[in-house]
């Protein structure tokens, strides 16, 4: 098997007392579309913030394509090709749309810390960023402040702003939180369109979304995975089932 | 989208003008060049480099507060040590001159860049109150070291240099205040444009990123520390030219222009005119310029109004004074400003009277208190009376309270007009 995208060797991290993540191990190939499953408090968002460099971890490490990047910093991780979006909606609300949007190209097109270049004058800098507004279906929107955007929009936006500087591994916190069945649908399609070829990691309550989306599918509870395998298994599973039976059923 | 955002620290996406063509500049150029001509007077032209020298300081400073969200308590430091270090460049070559005196904010901006560089190195760590309470702390430590290092800050006396020992500049020796003075305008349209330029430039963008969500930009490939470095680096460096130009204009520097008062004025200065918007400190500049020059040859209270003025403005129009023309753009792109002008009509006079009686109960009490014996006599608004009577205070009082109220009365009318003039479509019944 070649080197895994993400790979967590037994990660571990405590708050004070509170052990939040108890020695995780998990595998995550090149092209895998992975969902992480678990009731509320298992430790998911932990998780999350632990391999994108939000959180250092108490133990363990955690490889991207076979190299330890543990304790480094977000951007840092984000610099070899790792992006995440957030649960809750994190983007620039006083700049417009395609500013978010150009925001998220700036670095990885090169730009960097820049001061001998105009924004404006950089044309592959506008084409790259209204095609990426194109894709997730906000040309119509361009040109206003985001904070003023639909909460649906926003979402799109933050995915826009998630993908736009190409990473290639793709790592979507609850994408479909708080929307309607008719826009969660629109979301999925527009994940599925914008992350192919590319490992994506997502956590998400609806199970629906996960089914339809997910290669495979790690049950994150208290802190452990207990299960990880693809849909069907899991789903047969009787140590996930026990577990979700014994708190709040998660299925939407 | 003409409105400004929710929070003042935050807007600044959108320009009040559209300076992004060339136009603007042009009309400044032309503006500066004529100005001379037509005030004339020596102290008007000593008023204009001051007002010139201020707006570069307080473009610096917003590059910091109003574009990289750090709250500076400490920025008279990079355009103090700029000026000494600029002083002493002019003494240190007085006698073997070999650049002409328009080079010399050159050095004062690379002084304050170094400064910035060292500095910003520890302090930008963090954004907010940690950014803020170093900056308060090395401000007080350098202002503190002034007084100390007498060798190089001259202690009480400051350190002073003749402008005139540099090699002549096209025949311009810049002994006569007309030729300083274009010699600063020069300079205010180079580091204005240059600090227009730079919030263009991706490190502008991001910096304007980092201010509003400092984590999302991590998440972006960008450091937050080094983006803040690099703008407090930018600003030092334009903090810089402001201390050379003012060491030109002034010939002296002391302990004044890097103390926590100048640094504190500078700040009042950018967010009276609007940190939101690249003209904002432009404006504020110009405003508290004139009020400190002009309004001081009238009254002893000066700062008491300064201070009124920017109370209200943070409670009232945390835009500023800029904000206070950008919220009329939406109304005039409507077409709807008209709307607006009956009611600002019967608004001006009790305003005007409720300013001016306000101004002379403050004038009245402040005389009665402090002319000596035998001086009752004042003279307010080409009125001569006796500020121990009881009669003129009770007027004024009367005065003030009476266009308060009237202004209390007018405002429903206003705000009707307002929600009219911006609302769009048809007109509303």
């Amino acid at each position: 098997m070649s080197v895994p995208a993400i790979e967590l060797r037994n990660l571990e991290k405590s708050f004070g007392l509170a052990k939040i993540i108890q020695g995780v191990n998990l595998k995550i190939g090149k092209g895998e579309r992975h969902a992480i499953i678990g009731p509320n408090g298992a430790g998911k968002s932990t998780l999350f913030n632990l391999i994108t460099g939000k959180y250092t971890p108490t133990a363990g490490q955690v490889l991207m394509h076979g190299t330890d990047v543990s304790g480094m910093k977000p951007y840092q991780i984000n610099r070899m090709g790792l992006s995440r979006s957030f649960q809750i909606t994190n983007i620039f609300h006083n700049m417009t749309v395609f500013e978010n949007v150009r925001c998220g190209l700036l670095w990885s097109m090169g730009y960097k810390y820049s001061f001998w270049h105009m924004v404006n004058r950089q044309r592959d800098l506008t084409e790259k960023a209204d095609e990426i507004l194109e894709q997730i279906n906000l040309s119509s929107r361009r040109n206003m402040v985001a904070g003023a955007l639909a909460y649906a929009e926003q979402r799109a936006l933050e995915i826009g702003i998630t993908i736009a500087g190409g990473a290639d591994i793709i790592m979507l916190d609850e994408p479909c939180a708080g929307m309607s069945h008719s826009e969660t649908d629109l979301i999925v399609d527009l994940i599925r369109k914008v992350t192919e070829d590319k490992t994506l990691i997502i956590v998400e309550h609806d199970m629906g979304v996960i089914f339809d989306l997910a290669d495979r599918i790690s049950v994150l509870v208290y802190g452990e995975i207990i299960e990880s395998d693809t849909p069907e298994k899991v789903r047969a599973s009787t140590a996930v089932q026990e577990a979700y039976l014994g708190t709040t059923v998660e299925e939407a | 989208m003409s409105t400004p955002s929710s929070t003042p620290l935050k807007a600044g996406t959108q320009r009040l003008i559209p300076l992004n063509h060339a136009l603007p500049w042009i009309i400044a150029a032309v503006f500066l060049l004529i100005l001379p001509y037509i005030f004339d007077s020596r102290s008007a032209l000593t008023i204009m480099n001051q007002m010139a020298i201020t707006i570069v300081f307080a473009l610096s400073y917003n590059m910091l507060l109003g574009q990289g969200g750090m709250l500076s308590f400490g920025h008279a430091v990079y355009m103090g040590l700029g000026g000494f270090f600029s002083m002493h460049v002019l003494n240190w070559m007085s006698d073997d001159p070999w650049i002409s005196l328009p080079f010399l904010p050159i050095f004062g901006g690379l002084f304050g860049l170094m400064f910035a560089i060292m500095i910003g190195a520890f302090s930008t760590r963090r954004a907010g109150t940690v950014f803020a309470m170093i900056s308060l702390g090395v401000g007080e430590l350098v202002a503190a070291m002034s007084v100390i290092i007498v060798i190089f800050f001259g202690g009480e006396e400051g350190v002073s240099g003749d402008r005139t020992e540099l090699l002549d500049f096209f025949g311009m020796s810049f002994g006569p205040q007309r030729q300083v003075y274009y010699l600063t305008a020069v300079w205010l349209l180079i580091a204005a444009l240059g600090m227009y330029l730079y919030s263009r430039t991706p490190i502008g963008r991001i910096a304007n990123a980092v201010r509003d969500n400092e984590e999302r930009a991590e998440f972006l490939g960008y450091s937050q520390r080094h983006v803040r470095w690099i703008s407090f680096c930018a600003s030092g460096f334009f903090a810089g030219i402001a201390g050379a130009l003012f060491a030109i204009n002034f010939e002296i520097l002391t302990e004044e222009n890097l103390n926590l008062a100048t640094s504190g004025s500078i700040l009042l200065v950018t967010f009276l005119g609007g940190v939101g918007f690249f003209v904002g400190p432009i404006i504020g500049a110009i405003v508290f310029t004139l009020l400190q020059t002009v309004l001081s040859l009238y009254t002893e209270i000066w700062a008491l109004y300064l201070g009124i003025l920017f109370v209200s403005t943070v409670m009232f129009f945390p835009f500023g004074l800029t904000g206070l023309l950008a919220i009329h753009i939406q109304p005039w792109k409507l077409g709807k400003i008209s709307h607006l002008v009956v009611p600002y009509a019967k608004m001006f006079i009790p305003a005007v009277v409720g300013v001016l009686s306000a101004a002379a109960v403050l004038e009245i009490l402040f005389h009665a208190r402090h002319a000596g014996l035998g001086e009752e006599e004042m003279n307010l608004y080409g009125i001569t009376f006796d500020s121990h009577a009881a009669m003129p205070l009770i007027i004024a009082i009367v005065l003030a309270v009476a266009s308060f109220f009237a202004l209390v009365k007018l405002a429903p009318g206003l705000k009707a007009a307002w929600d009219e003039a911006t609302h769009m479509g048809g007109a509303k019944q």
